[in-house]
């Protein structure tokens, strides 16, 4: 690839983001500064920066790989996005602002007094958080190695190296002003090439999405494949590619059938049907319940509604966040869609999560207009990568600082930072062959399985106890994780048990809720004493504060 | 001194006041008629926990309502998708109706959902504010 502003444009939004950083770390003074941004930003600064948090890699260039692949059906993964800050507003936002709790172990130790519990939260903040970041270096190392042609390692390294010194350095009141600008960026860089596609396609006469003799290669191509996978033919010949492999296609050749993706224009188009595809009905709702109860139990996510004055404040910044969120998902389906008219050969190679990234020059040539856009889409998807990464980091870091190191210190805060993006920073070095998408819908089912009944139930439930908190944890979180770890460790499976594993929120969120209330009752005596009290302050409306 | 601020009067023979801090809380506090409440909803009396029972039930209740809203506008899609396929291949302006409901049409409806939520939520606690700080109750 030869654009030359692809580079300049990613050192640019590195620049930017270190140096307010920096900016923040003059501001920055006290303990506090660092961890809650001394509770005083803005609220719509706050959703700004909640919303850059949220958006990551799954999002920037996940969701429109996925659509290119797979079709309708994926959509649900924008759907569940958004819908989780719903969630989260309904049963969470304003009562656990109210608790005064900073993280997810403050608020089992607050609510059920158990410092086992509170252990138990720890790991699972530190595994989710882990589970996530990963999957965001490897975006990074994908996008630089398909942009700039850089070594996958470097992408992944260089993102883990700024990110953890930003965070180690500037804390969260610097992260916040730089998250509130990468939310804007990455609408920017995919709001705007949107519109030249659109006109380009238009003046390409409208070309058909799904042509009745299956998707064509508009331009001569060569595919280098990347994942091993079967190709049918159009003459009926079956071939099996591996990686390295190299294709030729001449302009107006038709794309072979790829082994685990919709080619075919129905399976695309159309959703599941009942009968001939319960499981991938099944994978539907499973899906759905794992994005729309995950989003609350994301320790990243949760760690910012301590910045809110009040909980007032945190119902109304949820709600602008649901509408930032909302407006921005808009726009990665469009990308997939259109990479089934443009760049097909990824369905080949097997890199659609590059879609987003190559659509651009695909579509409008390498004139100056295709590479300038091609350079602000790269700069958006490096703005997902840092600043989820950002938040994520801080968020496992301050867990780290305060529970493991047992240190309130800002240095112990550093120590932490350095030790939670050392690890995923290894981790991605291994696992360049995951599905982006999918480790993220993992690491939203364990939290829908683990954070989310234990939130729920402790906000609205006085009879939760620590037992049945802790093994409704235990039981619901754990299936999750041991299916994280079959789908990423563990032999392919095929049929049920496969659907069962690769989306398991279906069966371990129920499971989890079923056991903290069964448990809960069996253990009834053990309901903290102060229940009375920790639901007074939970749902108190300000104007009564005592 | 080589620099000296403007004369403000004859200087001394006015003592400056005395600084007194202003804190919220005591300003509430001069309002009597809510304190009885107030100390029976801090003190954990029957008629506190009763009236904070409510509220929780009420913002609960409120709160699964709008779920129930959700589940069965957006949760009964896939289902209604899969016994209808027909539905599937309705186009309006040359798209597939799964696509506009998913793509477009959710993100809007989520919105409106959680507008109504923060209005009907704060209406919630407006009725237990003037609850508790009637003078009889």
């Amino acid at each position: 690839m030869g654009n030359d502003f692809v580079v300049p444009a990613i050192v640019a939004v590195t620049l930017v983001t270190v140096g307010i950083g920096f900016y923040g770390l003059r501001l920055a003074r006290t303990t506090s500064d660092f961890l809650v941004a001394s509770r005083a930003i803005s609220p719509t600064w706050n959703a700004a920066a909640i919303g850059g948090e949220y958006l990551s890699a799954a999002s920037f260039l996940g969701i429109a790989g996925l659509v290119l692949k797979y079709g309708v059906d994926v959509l649900w993964y924008p759907v569940g996005f958004a819908a989780g800050y719903l969630a989260l507003l309904l049963f969470v936002a304003a009562p656990l602002r109210r608790s005064g709790a900073f993280t997810l172990p403050d608020f089992c130790e607050l609510r059920l007094g158990s410092r086992r519990l509170r252990i138990l939260a720890t790991a699972f903040v530190i595994f989710i958080g882990w589970l996530y970041l990963v999957p965001q270096l490897q975006g990074a190392g994908l996008t630089l190695a398909t942009v700039a042609g850089s070594p996958y390692p470097l992408g992944a390294l260089l993102v883990a190296a700024v990110v953890t010194a930003n965070v180690a350095l500037g804390g969260m009141r610097a992260i916040t002003f730089v998250q509130a600008f990468q939310y804007w960026l990455k609408l920017t860089a995919l709001a705007v090439p949107v519109i030249f596609l659109a006109l380009q396609w238009q003046a390409d006469g409208r070309p058909a999405v799904t042509p009745p003799d299956g998707p064509t290669f508009r331009a001569a191509t060569t595919v280098v494949v990347e994942h091993r996978a079967t190709l049918t033919l159009p003459d009926g010949d079956i071939r099996e590619v591996r990686p390295g492999d190299e294709l030729t296609f001449a302009a107006g050749d038709p794309v072979p059938d790829v082994s685990g993706v919709a080619t075919d224009a129905n399976d695309w188009l159309l959703p599941s049907a009942a009968g001939d595809d319960d499981r991938g009905l099944f994978a539907t709702y499973s899906l759905i319940l794992a994005t729309f109860l995950g989003t609350m139990g994301l320790p990243h996510v949760l760690v910012r509604f301590y910045t809110n004055p009040d909980g007032a404040a945190a119902r109304r910044t949820t709600l602008v966040v649901l509408a930032l969120v909302g407006a921005f998902y808009l726009l990665p389906t469009l990308y997939g869609v259109l990479g089934r008219i443009y760049t097909p050969q990824l369905l080949l190679s097997g890199q659609t999560d590059a879609v987003v990234v190559l659509l651009p020059e695909a579509a409008l040539g390498d004139g100056l207009a295709g590479r300038l856009l091609a350079a602000l889409v790269a700069a958006g998807a490096f703005a997902a990568f840092l600043s989820t990464s950002s938040g994520l980091l801080t968020s496992v870091a301050g867990v780290i600082s305060t529970d493991v190191l047992g240190r309130g210190s800002v240095r112990g805060f550093r120590l932490a930072t350095v030790i939670a993006g050392g690890v995923p920073a290894v981790l991605s070095l291994h696992v360049s062959g995951l599905d982006v998408s999918q480790v993220v819908g993992l690491a939203f089912a364990v939290a829908a399985s683990s954070f989310c009944p234990l939130l729920v139930l402790g906000i609205w439930w006085r009879g939760l106890t620590d037992v049945g908190a802790t093994a409704g944890v235990v039981a619901g979180g754990g299936a999750a994780i041991g299916a994280v770890l079959v789908t990423v460790l563990g032999p392919p499976l095929s049929g049920w048990p496969a659907t069962l594993i690769a989306q398991p929120a279906a069966w371990t969120v129920p499971l989890a809720f079923t056991v903290m209330v069964v448990v809960s009752m069996a253990t009834r005596r053990r309901a903290p004493a102060d229940v009375a009290a920790t639901m007074l302050r939970l749902h108190t409306p300000e104007a009564l504060r005592m | 001194m080589a620099k000296q601020l403007p004369d403000v009067g004859s200087s001394g023979a006015v003592p400056p006041p005395r600084r007194s801090r202003i804190v919220l809380a005591e300003i509430t506090r001069q309002d009597t008629r809510a304190e009885r409440t107030r100390a029976e909803l801090a003190q954990q009396t029957q008629v506190g926990e009763a009236l904070v029972r409510g509220l929780v039930r009420a913002q609960l209740a409120l709160a699964l309502r709008l779920s129930l809203v959700v589940a069965i506008g957006l949760g009964g899609l896939p289902w209604l998708f899969a016994i209808a396929p027909s539905l599937g291949r309705t186009t309006i302006a040359g798209v597939n109706l799964p696509w506009l409901l998913l793509g477009v049409a959710s993100f809007p409806f989520l919105i409106g959902v959680g507008w109504a939520y923060v209005r009907l939520a704060e209406r919630n606690e407006q009725d237990f504010t003037d609850l508790v700080q009637r003078p009889e109750h």
